[in-house]
């Protein structure tokens, strides 16, 4: 009794100085192994009488828990203390680069364009396009320029010897979208248009996004609506803005919209950055579309002036270098 | 349109200032483009009279002058004008004043000479930009008047960009009325007079060129002065409105059709020979014009001729030999209406374009010839004097446009616009913009003056209406209306997808003109199906572009030239030949990776661009379909180290390095490696077809073997898949070497292989009979050793 006792004394002592969990696990072995002290203790219950064999295999298992609960916190200090001991020896240095981490980018004409598709996306616009190689029909006259009209030498056109042309406009998707279908109609089409014309501020690409509503109930106050919300959209903030009469063969009324921009120096001036108009009943009847039944208005703008001034690029070429100096701050 | 402030102020009421007319304008549809306030500050300057000059003692530019200024004595100025000279009249802006160049005139000396004061040039006073020498004035100026109230200044020259529907306003009296509608005020034209005929000289008229010119008027002034001066009123005028004065006759014709709107033109009667003849030019027909340019015409030219030859081309320019000089004495006055589209694009033609063609192009009053005729003749009769022969007119009045009522419905108007305008204001817009207005009982029939060409539907008179209303009156509302959701095929990949699947790799997205030159595409060896501009820009830009790769690697070069070492451009656009077709292309050079501490440097290859292609072609979830082939590869590419792509066994592009030769030629410093793909079949994306997971567990085999070099790959996987059928998942090459160990001529292969069974767990047993299988098919076809 009193030896096992001492045994116990003694192993208790013997947990606590334990330093490795190898050392921990042989004194395991020791004192509740098969061959261990509480191990024979138990075994010799069975030599005794019966009373003193409950009393005393009592004892001995509360000797047992006592160990094994020993055990068990020194094998959870020192698990702690081996874990702690390895991660303090784990240290890197995190501000070394990290693997394959290079990108590049789309471009800001992309970005632009996509940003502004997916505004009128939201509007239940859908995606159209039609060819940069037009013909004359669907560039001009479909959209109620006559031959030889003013209006078209505003145009400068780019042709080939076949007659045909490089689209000068976004405006024939216009025509395309109408043809052989019945509104209600929305749709928005992006594209690379020309004009030869090349300067600091005229480049013979670039890219226009036309916008195009019919339906049975729309007015004049719904295309002033529309381009209002799309500027609040896309430049994340209210303009004051202002719709100016202009003049445009296939849409009538016309104008071009003004916002009022802040320049850097503080100074604010009007910038024009659209033009629209309600669609004419000419361009809506050449489309096989009923112009007393229904209405319609249009806009374009170009990609690029919203690019510039979205981004505050000055120089309208940058768009057209493919500078990586340049593209890696759209990134 | 030029034109002065102070003379559309003489000729209509504006209610409004400087500052607030010109976005008055603007917002009307009158874009006013720029203005530029002329003559101000030119308090203490008043007209003087030069009546010493003695020169300088000390300096040889200088003159000493003694000049009368109206104040009792001559005041003394030294002055270093080049035309300063006794007897003329001149600007002087006396001691205290303060000119617009910011110049203060001050009591001075000049080289020990005292001046008080300064004579002025019309540059030092901000009226012109002529700095040559002393502004000189009529000698009929009265000495001492101030300066600004001789000139009629300050004044403003306001331009505006006039859209090509309203020719009206490219005569002031035209503009006068729209104003006169936005301020809601009157007009203060002049009346049209008619002039006392005092001569009988006359000649005919015939008209031969039917529709195309309806109305020809003429008038034969007799014995003006050739010497005659125009006054200064008119040059100021004219110089305003951005017309340089020529001589008294011209002039007055330019005075007059910016008054009026009226072209007009002056012929030297004694150069003509009989009748005039309006007809069309006959092919070939050619003619010297005032500009001194030789043109030929054809029948789609309209010609003013005489019996004899032709003598201008109408609508566009007089003809040189019939021109007024500084001896003309008798004159032909020209006061004509062309039809718009038979003046049309034919100035244009010539490569001309003149004050006359752009008004009878869009369109001038049929009814002014005979006002501007008169007007003319009025002040050709004040300026030059002469005797007036009487008006002599040919006209086709079935051929002349007349004006047709349009009606507007109140509801059409209400729905066009989204707002209500009262029907009184509705009439007074079109009687202010002076149509003739007749009440319906469902809205208005308008008669349009004959000036407007632009009036001949509801939608011409709704923007009218829109227009003087005001589009800021009009509200905002946003869009209600049905709606059909389009449908957005999820069998096809969105461009933006791409784009983005590429910059996630590492590739800018650029963006090329379309148009490249000649020689670059010769030099790639493009020759089939290009489709070269009739008109380009210039030999740089002149071929649509066959392929997107040229501008591409001249851009990739643009870089490399700038310090960019490793640069990995891509771009989507259409390339052009037989068709349109929208393209994918990449371009790489420099290092596989960016440099790094962390992996050892690599120089990118042919199978780095073949990743980037199977990373996009798994996009779509098809890879199977897709194959690559050395055969049929274009000049551009290395032979040995670039592949056709192929799709469904159809080629849709090519990938590899470019061939040494061409980088080369486009002075490329390192290897450039390119892929192009037409994007169509790359947009192609499988519909998900879902499939059990499998619930047996799969077994993996791995496999050394050498065989022969020239064995590649692709035979490999084919023989391995076709021994073993469903039962290989996938197989996976981990190793390839060649060299040391290997015997020479073979190369050495390591690869993986997945088994597994969708009906039952595979033994070792099963395992290993399949890779024996494997093993001896390789062995028969590929010539394979097995290794260790």
């Amino acid at each position: 009794m009193d030896d096992l006792d001492n045994r116990a004394a003694q192993a208790l002592a013997e947990i606590e100085k334990a330093d490795t969990l190898t050392a921990l696990d042989a004194l395991r072995v020791s004192l509740l192994g098969k061959s261990g002290i509480v191990t024979a203790a138990l075994k010799a219950l069975g030599a005794l009488a019966p009373d003193e064999r409950k009393a005393r295999g009592a004892e001995v298992n509360r000797v047992k828990d006592r160990l094994a609960d020993a055990l068990a916190a020194r094998k959870h200090l020192l698990e702690q203390a081996e874990l702690n001991h390895r991660l303090a020896s784990e240290k890197l240095d995190i501000s070394l680069p990290g693997r394959n981490g290079e990108r590049g980018g789309i471009h800001p004409i992309t970005r632009t364009l996509e940003r502004i598709a997916a505004i009128f996306a939201r509007l239940g616009y859908q995606r159209a396009d039609g060819p940069e190689i037009e013909d004359d029909w669907h560039n001009f006259e479909a959209l109620n320029f006559p031959p030889h009209h003013p209006a078209r030498a505003m145009h400068d056109t780019f042709y080939f010897g076949d007659g045909r042309l490089l689209r000068t406009h976004t405006s024939p998707v216009q025509i395309r979208s109408m043809q052989g279908r019945q509104p209600p109609i929305r749709i928005i089409a992006p594209g690379k248009v020309y004009r030869s014309d090349s300067d600091q501020t005229h480049s013979p690409m670039f890219h226009q996004i036309e916008g195009l509503l019919v339906d049975e109930t729309s007015s004049f106050a719904d295309l002033k609506g529309t381009l209002a919300e799309f500027i609040r959209a896309f430049f994340e903030r209210d303009f004051e803005m202002r719709f100016r009469p202009s003049y445009f063969p296939f849409t009538e009324p016309s104008a071009e919209v003004d916002i009022r921009w802040d320049a850097e120096d503080g100074s604010t001036r009007w910038l024009e950055v659209l033009g629209c108009g309600m669609v004419h009943p000419n361009v809506l009847k050449n489309c096989g579309i009923d112009p007393e039944r229904y209405t319609g208005f249009a806009f374009g703008l170009g990609v690029e002036r919203f690019a510039m001034l979205r981004y505050g690029v000055s120089d309208l070429r940058a768009f057209f270098e493919n500078d990586l100096r340049f593209l890696k701050q759209f990134a | 349109m030029k034109f002065s402030e102070n003379w559309l102020r003489e000729l209509v009421e504006v209610k409004a200032d400087r500052a607030a007319l010109a976005p008055a304008l603007t917002m009307a549809g009158l874009e006013v483009e720029e203005l530029t306030v002329l003559g101000e500050g030119l308090a203490g300057v008043v007209v003087a009279e030069i009546v010493a000059a003695e020169k300088h003692p000390e300096a040889d530019r200088l003159q000493v002058c003694k000049v009368n200024a109206g104040q009792g004595e001559l005041l003394q100025i030294v002055c270093g004008a080049p035309n300063a000279r006794v007897g003329i009249k001149v600007p002087l802006a006396t001691v205290g004043a303060q000119l617009p160049a910011g110049i203060a005139i001050k009591a001075a000396k000049l080289r020990g000479v005292e001046s008080f004061g300064m004579l002025c040039s019309a540059k030092e006073l901000g009226i012109d930009n002529d700095a040559s020498g002393l502004l000189e004035l009529p000698a009929d100026a009265a000495v001492g008047q101030a300066l600004a109230e001789y000139l009629g200044l300050p004044d403003a020259s306001i331009e505006l960009k006039l859209t090509p529907n309203r020719p009206d306003c490219l005569g002031l009296v035209g503009l006068a009325h729209d104003v006169a509608a936005l301020f809601g005020s009157a007009v203060k034209v002049p009346a049209p007079t008619q002039i006392a005929v005092t001569s009988t000289a006359r000649r005919g008229i015939r008209l031969e060129a039917g529709a195309d010119a309806p109305r020809y008027l003429g008038r034969i002034v007799e014995g003006i002065d050739p010497a005659a001066r125009t006054p200064l009123w008119l040059a100021e005028r004219l110089r305003r409105s951005g017309l340089r004065p020529i001589s008294a006759v011209v002039d007055i014709t330019n005075y007059v059709m910016l008054e009026l709107g009226q072209p007009m033109h002056a012929f030297d009667n004694d150069k003509l020979q009989g009748d005039i003849v309006v007809r069309h030019a006959a092919a070939g027909e050619a003619l010297k014009l005032l500009d001194g340019g030789e043109v030929k015409l054809d029948p789609g030219f309209v010609l003013i001729a005489d019996e004899r030859q032709p003598l201008a081309v109408a609508g566009v320019m007089g003809g040189y030999d019939s021109r007024v000089t500084d001896a003309t004495r008798h004159i032909f006055l020209e006061s004509a209406h062309f039809a718009p589209a038979a003046i049309m694009g034919r100035a244009r033609k010539l490569g001309m374009h003149t004050d006359a063609s752009h008004r009878f192009e869009r369109g001038v009053d049929p009814e002014l010839p005979r006002r501007a005729l008169e007007r003319a003749t009025e002040l050709l009769l004040s300026i030059a004097g002469g005797q007036a022969g009487p008006v002599l007119v040919a006209e086709n009045l079935a051929d002349l446009p007349k004006p047709a009522a349009v009606s507007l419905r109140r509801e059409r108007l209400k729905r066009v616009l989204g707002v209500d305008v009262a029907d009184a204001e509705v009439a007074r817009i079109f009687t202010a913009l002076g149509m003739q207005v007749e009440p319906l009982t469902d809205g208005w029939r308008i008669t349009a003056p004959s000036s407007r060409f632009d009036i001949e539907r509801e939608e011409d008179l709704i923007e009218e209406v829109a227009r003087i209303f005001g589009y800021d009156h009009i509200p905002t509302h946003t869009p209600a209306g049905a709606l059909t959701l389009a449908i957005e095929p999820e069998g096809r990949l969105n461009e933006l997808a791409v784009r983005e699947q590429l910059a996630a790799r590492g590739y800018y997205e650029a963006v090329n003109l379309s148009f490249v030159s000649m020689d670059l595409l010769s030099q790639w060896g493009f020759s089939e199906h290009l489709v070269p501009l009739l008109n380009p820009l210039s030999a740089d830009l002149a071929v649509m572009r066959p392929s997107l790769l040229p501008g591409l690697v001249e851009a990739l070069r643009h870089n490399s030239a700038r310090q960019q070492e490793r640069v990995r451009l891509f771009e989507l656009a259409r390339v052009f030949g037989q068709t349109e077709t929208p393209s994918l292309a990449i371009v790489a050079s420099g290092a596989a990776h960016a440099e790094q501490w962390g992996e050892p440097a690599r120089v990118l290859d042919f199978h780095d661009l073949k990743g980037d292609l199977d990373a996009l072609i798994a996009w779509g979830g098809e890879s199977q379909r897709w194959s690559l082939h050395t055969d049929g590869l274009p000049g551009w590419l290395h032979p040995g180290r670039a592949a056709r792509v192929a799709r469904d066994g159809e080629t849709v592009g090519f990938l590899g390095a470019l061939h040494p030769q061409l980088a080369k030629a486009l002075d490329l410093g390192a290897d450039v490696h390119v892929l192009e793909l037409a994007l169509e079949p790359l947009l192609a994306r499988r519909l998900p077809k879902a499939l059990p997971v499998p619930r047996y567990p799969s077994v993996r085999r791995d496999l050394s073997l050498d065989l022969p070099e020239e064995v590649s790959w692709g035979q490999v996987d084919q023989v391995v898949r076709g021994s073993l059928g469903g039962l290989l998942k996938e197989l996976r090459l981990f190793d390839l070497y060649s060299g040391k160990g290997v015997e020479a001529g073979r190369k050495s292969l390591a690869m993986g292989l997945i088994l597994q069974d969708a009906s039952r767990t595979l033994t070792d047993v099963d395992a290993d009979q399949c890779v024996g299988e494997a093993v001896a098919a390789l062995e028969k076809a590929c010539k394979a050793r097995l290794r260790g």
